[in-house]
């Protein structure tokens, strides 16, 4: 029964769009009338959270095909359409982007005092665009969510922000469209090969994965693709945007940024660049699994370095997101599965980081880890808070940050013990910077502020009075969070199960079937030749693929792996 | 399409293709004549009656739309492009009409002739859209010009204002002579001016295309540039935009611009189709130039209507990268970013028009500083034209773009559809320089926007517009492609 009226529902439509009709009431409200713009907000994203709860429930674990399928005609000149869905990997993405948008919203209640209509309109704009980015199965659809978000980010840091908010917004917006502009040509191209192949102009995902790509094409196509999504995750050397638009961010823009924006990068690989591009992704995996270790051990290394708890923060983010890039690249069920799940664990721990930081800054006026101190007695359930973020944070066993570290390490270890080891020396240093922050704001000598910040020392007794009510509701389900995800991962995996293993097996039957002419195999000797002869041809589950002779190839053997495909 | 073969033999057919232009005609010379008799306080009835031809040339159109009719001995062709380029013309003199009801008067400027000189250069726009001779084209372009010429200078007792004007029209007249030139010479090579003479010319002759059909074709492209401000022969835009009246500008840059583009799609698409090849490398070359110098020079602008004449070089660079790719995919996507284009552009215009600071225009870009905050829904709407201009979605300019590099890639131009979007990204940084002056900077003192009903309706018809064609491109695009479809 309640199956029948959910499939009547267009439920993707409506978690992807009512944050925009909640964007287009407050529009036209007055100004002037802060409570009733906050509370119409917050009323949108809880209601777009809720909506989330027949997704969950709803969502059949033992397929991996797409979920709550939506269709329909767009642009058919170019065989465009609006056609959305969620699967195992997307499902959480959703959820999570829904769940931090009340936070963040949250959050805003007290520190965003000026232009509280504008500021509320670009949170729901940006949670629209969000959304949209990971349920579009159309490739100008996804793209289009893809810019269109920029817009209300740009004015998120550039109007709310810090001191050097303007300069962060610039970099923040001309980085990402670097990337993204670039993307755009690739898609085009993309495009027309397909219709080179079939005579059908699509943009339709499910029907571009599986393209056949002439070998050197593909090359540029995959590196536009992976310039817009590696700007964004942001993996280094393309960071550096991100600790400049964190620190300047308001904490709902922060937790935003961290929490789902570097998703999209990581979010894009997998949906994207593996799945169109599978021998080049699969060549490509010693040099990403390079950079992302790299970004992991230096994002470790600046993090030790800073004063500033936001800036710490930022940059541990390139560091866990280099774990998150090195699991979806190990390119096996524990390595991208653990990427998927890091990328959720991310996401709350990091954001719950940003909105402690913002809690800290309300109070002191500060982010320097000088000026605070003593903490632990005179905020105590604060301190309870803060204390299970860090370990959550430092992937502390039980806590939700171990299971995604821990399975990301196994896949990377099955593909490579030394890329592994290298990663789990980024785990030692996270436990090393967060836990000497912790120390330097939490112990020691407390030292109150002095000018604007006395009054309300005067009117609490201190300048760190305790968290209150708004400030707990905001904390207490990202603790049944870190905890539940910490306890229970198997809840999550097994909603992303199917769809990973579909996923890599399109990765490996792609590489299996052969691009290179028969006599370019055979004189690169026996290895290939074998494995073609002892696998049939396997339909990939999806069936999307276009069918040449198949053969399934072990992902996890990366030496033999890496010069299949030619060129 | 029946009732069009069955009519076609009837002497009297050739006034059916000259019809939505003759109306325009018409009411400017009512226009003219409505000035004498009216008393001083009356004006307003001018834009008005403006208005109402417009109105009833559009409705002419709409009506005749679909119907194939070549009259005037084959100078003059009423087809679904000329058709299409037609409304977008009315369309676009409309909006400049709608945002001068208020300028005008501000700016001492509420004249008879201001009104019939915009109605005349429209006919002559309406003209080269439906010309399928030379002779005749020209002739348009020389209606339209020379109205412009004079509707640049139209501030007499303000010295750039006057500046403008001679350059444009020295500037002008010199490339009208280039022009006329190359129509010489195609009539020595051809022995008639007729598109499809030309063509028939060009295509049946088994040997290659001789030194005269190449001179004519550079002459030829000289004019056209000159018209269009592409690099290299762009230098007169900026000080002219700049110094024309705002309402003006915003026609030069884009009724002007689309005629000229319409005439462009027509000669290369029908008459030059034969040596579209050997035309696309000069194009390459040009739109690469025109592109990266305007969006280059741009950055530098401090006058926001110079910025917006770097601009309006850089989009006409967009536009010969979908001529240079040629094909119906490229000249659609000439027509949708021509329509895409006039509602931003004349929505960022309508927006200049209407502000004023220390009793002048407003335009220095330090002038839009803080405006979100006095005036937050013109500020919306000068973002949202921004965020189009500068091709981001969802909004028609980011459609426009995706068509035109969407066409390059198709035909093989993926070098020129990477340039584009190279410098797409060096556009983002001017345009949103805009937002971040209006939304992120403290206010200045003195800026007023009054409340001029016209000027917002046209404001509205922008917003509109420019957010229609980013959601729902598919209609436009189906417009588009059946327009194209009536010159192949």
């Amino acid at each position: 029964m309640t199956g029948e009226v959910m499939s009547q529902v267009p439920l993707i439509t409506v978690v992807t769009f009512l944050p925009l009709l909640g964007a287009f009431l407050i529009a036209l409200t007055n100004p002037g009338r802060v409570r009733f713009i906050r509370t119409v907000a917050l009323v949108t994203a809880l209601v777009d959270f809720a909506v989330c709860v027949p997704l969950l429930a709803g969502f059949d674990v033992s397929t991996p095909s797409v979920q709550f399928v939506e269709k329909h005609a767009w642009i058919d000149a170019i065989g465009s359409s609006y056609h959305v869905g969620i699967d195992g990997i997307s499902l959480f993405l959703v959820i999570l982007t829904s769940f931090l948008t009340v936070l963040s919203i949250g959050a805003s209640w007290t520190s965003i005092t000026h232009r509280v209509k504008g500021f509320m309109v670009s949170m729901l704009i940006l949670e629209t665009g969000m959304i949209g980015v990971f349920v579009s199965l159309d490739l100008l659809l996804f793209y289009i969510f893809w810019e269109a978000m920029l817009i209300p980010m740009y004015l998120i840091i550039g109007v709310w922000g810090g001191p050097q908010r303007i300069y962060a917004a610039v970099k923040f917006i001309l980085y990402t469209l670097a990337g993204s502009l670039l993307m755009l040509v690739a898609i085009l191209a993309l495009f027309f090969i397909h219709h080179g192949n079939t005579g059908e102009y699509t943009f339709d995902l499910l029907k571009l994965y599986g393209t056949a790509i002439p070998g050197g094409v593909e090359l540029w196509l995959f590196l536009a693709f992976f310039l817009s999504f590696a700007i964004k995750v942001p993996m280094f050397p393309f960071h550096t945007w991100l600790p400049d638009a964190h620190v300047e961010a308001p904490t709902a823009g922060s937790v935003l940024l961290a929490g789902i924006l570097l998703k999209m990068g990581t979010y894009g690989f997998l949906r994207f660049c593996l799945p169109l591009f599978p021998r080049v992704s699969l060549q490509a995996v010693p040099a990403i699994a390079i950079l992302a270790i790299i970004g992991i051990i230096y994002g470790a290394l600046v993090a030790l370095a800073q004063r500033d708890v936001k800036k710490l923060v930022a940059y541990s983010s390139v560091s866990h997101l280099g774990f998150v890039m090195l699991g979806l690249f190990a390119l096996n069920t524990q390595g991208v599965e653990g990427g998927i799940l890091q990328m959720v664990n991310h996401g709350i721990s990091t954001g719950a980081l940003f909105l402690i930081v913002g809690m800290l800054y309300d109070r002191r006026h500060s982010r320097m880890m000088e000026d605070f101190g003593g903490l632990w007695k005179r905020m105590p359930v604060f301190a309870g808070f803060f204390l299970i973020v860090t370990l959550s944070s430092i992937a502390l066993p039980g806590l939700n940050g171990f299971a995604g570290e821990f399975l990301i390490l196994v896949g990377a270890f099955m593909k490579n013990a030394v890329f592994a080891a290298a990663a789990a020396v980024g785990i030692i240093l996270s436990a090393v910077y967060m836990l000497w922050m912790f120390q330097k704001v939490m112990f020691g000598e407390p030292r109150d502020g002095d000018g604007e910040e006395q009054s309300a020392a005067q009117k609490h007794g201190s300048v760190f009075f305790d968290i209150g009510a708004r400030e707990r509701w905001i904390l207490v389900p990202i603790v049944v969070l870190i905890f539940w995800i910490g306890v229970w991962p198997g809840f999550f995996l097994s909603r992303m199960h199917a769809s990973v293993d579909a996923l890599l097996e399109t990765v490996r039957n792609a590489n299996a079937a052969p691009v290179e002419s028969v006599e370019e195999a055979a004189s690169r000797g026996l290895p290939t030749l074998t494995r073609q002869l002892m696998h049939g041809g396997e339909e990939d589950s999806e069936g999307a693929s276009q069918g040449a002779s198949q053969e399934v190839a072990s992902a996890m053997e990366p030496d033999t792996q890496a010069d299949e495909g030619g060129e | 399409m029946g009732a069009a073969t069955s009519f076609s033999g009837v002497s009297d057919m050739g006034l059916l293709a000259a019809a939505p232009f003759s109306a325009v005609v018409f009411f400017a010379i009512v226009v003219l004549l409505l000035d004498f008799l009216l008393p001083p306080g009356r004006k307003w009835v001018l834009p008005l009656v403006s208005l109402v031809g417009l109105l009833a040339s559009s409705v002419l159109v709409t009506f005749l739309w679909g119907r194939e009719v070549v009259g005037f001995s084959g100078a003059i062709s009423l087809d679904r492009f000329s058709s299409f380029f037609d409304l977008l013309l009315l369309l676009g003199t409309a909006l400049v009409v709608l945002s001068s009801f208020f300028y005008a008067r501000r700016e001492g400027i509420e004249r008879g002739e201001y009104y019939s000189l915009l109605l005349f250069a429209t006919s002559g726009a309406m003209l080269m859209a439906s010309a399928v001779d030379m002779v005749v084209f020209f002739l348009g372009l020389e209606i339209l010009s020379v109205s412009l010429y004079v509707l640049s200078g139209f501030f007499r007792d303000r010295t750039v204002s006057v500046e403008a004007a001679v350059k444009y029209f020295v500037l002008g007249a010199f490339a009208s002579g280039f022009l006329l030139y190359g129509i010489a010479l195609f009539y020595g090579a051809a022995g008639s001016t007729q598109y499809g003479a030309m063509q028939a010319m060009l295509s049946s002759g088994g040997d290659a295309p001789t030194l005269l059909v190449y001179a004519a074709c550079a002459l030829l492209m000289v004019g056209l540039c000159f018209k269009l401000g592409s690099v290299p022969f762009h230098m007169w835009v900026p000080d002219v935009y700049q110094g024309a009246p705002t309402s003006v500008t915003g026609y030069m840059s884009v009724v002007s611009k689309a005629a000229v583009f319409a005439a462009f799609v027509r000669i290369f698409g029908t008459g030059l189709a034969p040596v579209q090849i050997e035309l696309s490398k000069v194009l390459w070359v040009l739109a690469v130039a025109t592109m990266t110098l305007g969006n280059l020079a741009a950055i530098s602008q401090t006058n926001i209507k110079r910025m917006l004449a770097y601009s309006s070089i850089a989009h006409a660079g967009y536009l010969l990268v979908a001529l240079t790719a040629a094909g119906r995919a490229g000249y659609s996507s000439v027509l949708f970013y021509a329509l895409a284009y006039a509602f931003m552009t004349l929505g960022a215009f309508g927006v200049i028009a209407l502000l004023r600071r220390e009793e002048q225009e407003a335009l220095d870009l330090t002038s839009y500083s803080g405006l979100s905050t006095r005036h937050p829904l013109l500020s919306g709407a000068m973002a949202l034209f921004m965020i189009s201009l500068a091709g981001i979605p969802p909004t028609g300019g980011f459609f426009a773009k995706f068509y035109v590099f969407s066409a390059a890639v198709g035909a093989g131009y993926v070098d020129l559809a990477v340039i584009g979007v190279l410098n797409s990204l060096v556009s983002v940084y001017f345009y949103m320089r805009i937002v971040y002056l209006m939304y992120m900077k403290e206010e200045t003192v003195g800026i007023e926007a009054p409340p001029s009903l016209a000027a917002r309706a046209a404001l509205l018809i922008c917003v509109l517009g420019t957010l229609a064609m980013g959601v729902f491109p598919s209609g436009f695009a189906r417009l588009v492609a059946s327009s194209v479809s009536a010159i192949f």
